[in-house]
């Protein structure tokens, strides 16, 4: 995925989305580990059950993870990711595949720096964007 | 039949002791691997270096490894997480040594047709230990599920 260039944005550009592989329970487990999140909704069916949730669900911030791959991507390693935040709204659950797409809110130039404010969120194989929120992106202007 | 969690107005304000963490180069390329991110500056320290990084830098969600301890007490297993908000005044760096407090900032009701629902919102703060500058801000809004459990 090429970095924005500050230059070239328009307000109301559609940017090219990010495809992420399958989510797997491994990949719960994995982020339960490296995020420290040991809650067992997401990494063991029985209690996801036990409190009404039919199995177990992917941690939100997972999803909000993608999506930070996805600004600190269009960001490019001279730029780097100033805010991002996201509401959480239906469950993603392990065998979805989330796309990340994005669009260009707001322009604005300070400190000789370009900031991009961007919609981002995610979509799943479904339809329904579980995950969704900005970016404010800071980049060589 | 008991209730997994009570939470009310009177917690607002409430803080979380402080912790210090360290910030390791092993435990931002996990973080990585984990979410599947390939960002050479999350794993390539002579790349980030050769971007003017000391080391190499989190992704934008790692603060939430850095959490304090939550300042009231919680069953997880009855809460969904509602909202999530980073605001950084740069990125982390491996290397840094970060001072972090946590902070409930406030506590509402709201019903809806999933039914009655507590949200708390709790914000933590990240000083770089040595010189006290603010790195970043964490916000994050728990929604309390009115779940009872057998016991």
């Amino acid at each position: 995925m090429n970095a924005l260039n500050f230059a070239a944005l328009k307000e109301g550009e559609e940017l090219e989305a990010l495809v992420k592989d399958p989510i797997t329970k491994v990949q719960l487990v994995k982020y339960a580990g490296a995020s420290g999140d040991f809650n067992p909704i997401h990494t063991d069916d029985e209690t996801a059950k036990t409190v009404g949730l039919g199995g177990v669900i992917a941690h939100g911030m997972l999803s909000m993870g993608f999506l930070g791959e996805y600004a600190a991507a269009l960001a490019g390693p001279d730029g780097w990711v100033e805010e991002l935040s996201v509401r959480f709204g239906s469950m993603v659950r392990p065998g979805d595949v989330l796309t990340c797409k994005g669009t260009v809110k707001e322009l604005t130039q300070s400190g000789g720096r370009g900031h991009v404010r961007l919609s981002v969120w995610c979509e799943t194989q479904k339809g329904e964007q579980p995950t969704k929120g900005e970016a404010v992106l800071s980049l060589p202007a | 039949m008991a209730k997994l969690n009570q939470v009310t107005k009177d917690d607002i304000g409430k803080k979380s002791p402080e912790v210090v963490h360290e910030v390791e180069k092993g435990a931002i390329r996990k973080f990585a691997d984990a979410i599947g991110d390939p960002n050479p500056l999350f794993h390539d320290e002579s790349f980030a270096q050769a971007h003017g990084y000391k080391s190499i830098i989190a992704p934008p969600t790692f603060a939430i490894t850095l959490g304090a301890e939550m300042p009231i007490k919680i069953d997880p297993r009855g809460v969904l997480h509602g909202e999530q908000a980073f605001l950084y005044d740069r990125p982390i760096v491996a290397g840094d040594v970060i001072r972090c407090q946590a902070e409930v900032t406030d506590v509402y009701e709201r019903s809806g047709h999933s039914g009655h629902m507590t949200f708390f919102v709790t914000e933590t703060t990240g000083r770089d230990a040595q010189t006290e500058e603010r790195i970043f801000r964490a916000r994050g809004t728990i929604v309390i599920r009115d779940v009872e459990i057998p016991g």
